[in-house]
């Protein structure tokens, strides 16, 4: 049963990450607007201010 | 079927929109600037028109491409925009305004009330809530489903000794945050000597967890962490459901305070004129109101006359003419001539301090009612705790050890926790509240599906709520084609009221560029080389004509050359107002009038609908009278109204609805407001309300079948930890499956004219 003395943490320090992130997310305003969040997504003005796009026509 | 083509979304060409800044004059938006520290300045709007994914571009673009503005983003659940300016810079709201109306958007500044704030901080600590509660119940079953599988191969002590540590190391801090809303609540009811559902989940909590401790220092074989932890994480859900629903028609709300608030034209002491939201104005500023323009506050007519509807205010649809020493109330619509008023109230302040009196004593009245699932858990509490009390002392009775009557109790009162009794409710009304929200309703109150659900008598206000707001033409099939086509493009040269329902009746002309208007009388101008008028009988020539005409109707005369006409204007009925009421009468409903307007007014549209209770001239305190004598014949009513001579009958009546269009003091006292030209959802209302009353008794009638079962096998003394964690979400699951049924209520009208 030694396998538990690093299993077991390994499951729970996964899940707090997993919790952390939540609230991470949740604190940076991700939350806020969740229509908008899917339609943002098919707005492609990132590829016009990326650096290089331009000059490659 | 050919391929389909996946299309971007892109933004329809827009027409430009006339701003709600007005575009000329000062403005001052200081009200609604946020200066942090450094100096930046940030404001927030209400964006009208937002539909489509390419808006959020078009409109984050625009504001950023404008000087001073460093950042914009666009909420597009919320429909706000929050711009903020580089520190230093000046703020010009009004030029964003009008770049907005440009390409076809209207802003309006937009003021976060202190209720949402606090409202969105709950809606944060609920999710933070269930996130803990829902990583400690993930984590602690897949500890408890070792321990079960383990008792029955080859576990050993120690290690399950371990696990249940692990668990209550993991279940006490996680319980003592997520559960912070239901302690909270269930300390106030104990303080308050009430009773709450919150009651018997904080204890069966708390004893779940306490017992589980014990038995974990005894080395016991079972322990309950993972049913405390579980019990609280679906609770919360129900209670997180419940939150979102309320927040979202707040948001609305909010949205439609802003759109609807008022500007007022302050005279400045050195007598320029300012305009600045309502909102900034104090008691004792001047303030100007021109022809067309609503009074934004309480006040004493210094100077000028003007005739004023305030149907609004009273029902009564005839204009009243203001001399210089009259009060004029908020909310009242100056048809010609122009007010110079003494501000004397403003804000909550602006309503009569007769129906601010009435208003309090409604709303006590109506705090009685107890929601249902108080009711339940009123009965429940003590049954539950009584329940529990009894298998302990019937199992210490029939001689088992202090230690297993105890658990057994435990047991009961971990089974019996209401995790489906608490889903039950919330559930439906989310999901029922989705679908009224599709159908243009929003809710104000959690309860009001209960409410509505009960009613048995629907009583109207009349004007702006069996007829439209605005007055219509009445007469246009009398009226020559071509001679209403010209008062209609003279009447958009006008701002008199009544010139918006001429111009309303043939739409998309384009207005007569040379048009001159005088005030008092009409509007005059040169088409196709003959004088063309539109205007009172008098400045038209057309005195002759009016003998003639219906006598209730408002009268425009119109003149082109030789020809003229008498165009009748009046209210007309919403245009289901017939189809709505007779399906009302049908579904067995009795259906009364409640109107201030006058007798003669009332009756043509009592007659129109086949309605035999009426009343008319009701003043506020009569229509509360009315409504009192109805509910003590032990009818429930639904009142529908609009004006604020129905606010207190609005809070008085068992529920209440309001067009969008009503005023402010009402639509805060409606328990649901609708949207849209169509009184279809008042039928819609009721349908879906009784179909959600449905689906909570089927849900509650589950609950406690439920407990049937599980109860007896608690008591003697089969529950398992295993067996209450099935049992609990198996049950959860249960309702909110029946819950989704509400989404299909109401008739399938998906397409509302707004």
């Amino acid at each position: 049963m030694n396998v538990l003395l690093y299993l077991v943490p390994a499951a729970l320090s996964l899940g707090l990450v997993g919790l952390a992130a939540f609230m991470w997310s949740l604190r940076s305003g991700q939350y806020d607007d969740l229509d908008g969040a899917a339609v943002r997504v098919l707005s492609d003005d990132d590829l016009v201010d990326a650096p290089g796009a331009a000059g490659r026509k | 079927m050919g391929a389909e083509v996946l299309v971007l979304p892109a933004s329809p060409r827009r027409a430009p929109v006339a701003s709600a800044a007005g575009g000329e004059g000062a403005q001052d938006y200081s009200l609604f600037l946020r200066e942090d520290a450094g100096g930046a300045k940030e404001m927030a709007f209400a964006v009208e028109g937002v539909d489509c994914a390419a808006c959020i571009d078009e409109i984050e673009d625009l504001s950023e491409a404008l000087p001073g503005i460093v950042r914009a983003r666009l909420n597009y659940t919320t429909h706000r925009l929050t711009v903020g300016w580089a520190a230093g810079a000046e703020a010009r709201p009004g030029e964003l305004i009008n770049a907005l109306a440009r390409i076809g958007y209207r802003a309006y500044p937009f003021e976060a009330d202190r209720l949402e704030e606090i409202d969105n901080a709950t809606a944060r600590h609920l999710l933070r809530c269930l996130a803990v509660a829902g990583f400690a119940a993930m984590n602690i079953m897949l500890l408890s489903v070792s321990v079960w599988s383990g008792n029955v191969s080859d576990i050993t002590p120690e290690t399950r000794d371990l696990f249940h540590w692990l668990s209550a190391l993991i279940a006490l801090p996680a319980a003592a945050y997520a559960g912070q809303p239901f302690f909270q609540s269930a300390y106030r009811a104990v303080r308050a000597r009430a009773l709450n559902m919150d009651v018997p989940i904080t204890l069966g909590v708390g004893l779940a967890l306490a017992v589980s401790l014990y038995e974990t220092l005894h080395h016991a074989e079972h322990a309950y962490f993972d049913s405390a932890v579980m019990l609280l994480f679906f609770l919360l859900t129900g209670r997180y459901l419940d939150h979102a629903m309320r927040r979202r028609t707040r948001t609305e709300a909010g949205n439609l305070a802003a759109l609807k608030a008022l500007s007022a034209n302050r005279v400045e002491p050195d007598g320029t004129l300012v305009t600045v939201p309502a909102a900034a104005i104090v008691p004792g500023d001047e303030v100007l109101v021109r022809a067309g323009e609503r009074a934004p506050v309480d006040g004493l007519v210094l100077a000028g006359t003007a005739a004023v509807d305030e149907s609004l205010i009273t029902g009564e649809t005839l204009p009243r003419r203001l001399i210089a020493g009259e009060a004029v109330h908020a909310g009242a619509l100056v048809h010609d001539g122009t007010l110079r008023l003494r501000t004397t109230a403003v804000g909550e302040d602006t309503f009569l301090t007769e129906i601010e009196r009435l208003l309090d004593k409604a709303s006590t009245a109506r705090g009685r009612y107890v929601r249902l699932a108080d009711r339940v858990a009123r009965l429940y509490a003590p049954m539950v705790h009584l329940t529990a009390l009894l298998s302990l002392a019937g199992w210490l009775i029939a001689g088992a050890s202090l230690h297993q009557a105890v658990l057994i109790a435990v047991a009961v009162l971990i089974i019996t926790c209401p995790c489906a009794l608490a889903l039950a409710v919330p559930a439906v009304q989310v999901v029922a509240a989705g679908t009224l929200m599709r159908h243009g309703i929003l809710l104000n109150a959690g309860d009001t599906f209960e409410r509505l659900a009960e009613v048995d008598t629907v009583a109207f206000d009349k004007t702006g709520t069996l007829t439209l707001p605005e007055p219509a033409v009445a007469n246009a099939e009398k009226v020559p084609a071509a001679l209403l086509e010209i008062a209609a493009r003279l009447a958009l040269a006008s701002t008199h009221p009544l010139a918006r329902a001429v111009a309303a009746a043939r739409p998309g002309l384009v207005p007569v560029a040379s048009a001159r208007e005088t005030p008092g009388a009409g509007v005059e101008a040169l088409i196709d080389g003959e004088v063309a008028r539109l205007g009172s009988a008098a400045f038209c020539g057309c005195e002759d004509l009016v003998a003639a005409a219906s006598p209730e109707a408002s009268l425009v005369a119109v003149r082109h050359g030789p020809v003229r006409a008498l165009i009748e204007l009046r209210q007309v009925l919403r245009p289901d107002a017939r189809a709505v009421i007779d399906a009302l009468r049908a579904a067995g409903r009795r259906i009364v009038i409640l109107s201030g307007d006058r007798a003669a007014a009332v009756a043509p549209v009592a007659a129109a609908l086949e309605i035999e209770d009426w009343w008319a001239q009701a003043r506020p305190a009569d229509k509360i009278g009315v409504l009192e004598s109805l509910s003590g014949q032990g009818h429930r009513v639904l009142m529908v109204g609009d004006g604020l001579n129905d606010a207190p009958s609005l809070a008085s009546a068992h529920v209440s609805l309001s067009p969008i269009t009503a005023a402010d003091v009402t639509r805060a006292h409606a328990d649901a407001v609708f949207l849209g030209e169509r009184l279809a959802p008042v039928r819609i209302a009721l349908d879906v309300a009784a179909n959600a009353r449905r689906l909570m008794r089927e849900n509650l009638m589950i609950a406690v079948v439920y407990n049937l079962i599980a109860v007896p096998l608690a008591i003697a003394g089969q529950v398992t930890p295993l067996v209450a964690a099935v049992a609990m979400s198996g049950s959860s699951v249960i309702v909110t499956l029946n819950a989704l049924r509400a989404r299909s209520g109401g008739p399938a009208r998906a397409k509302e004219a707004s």
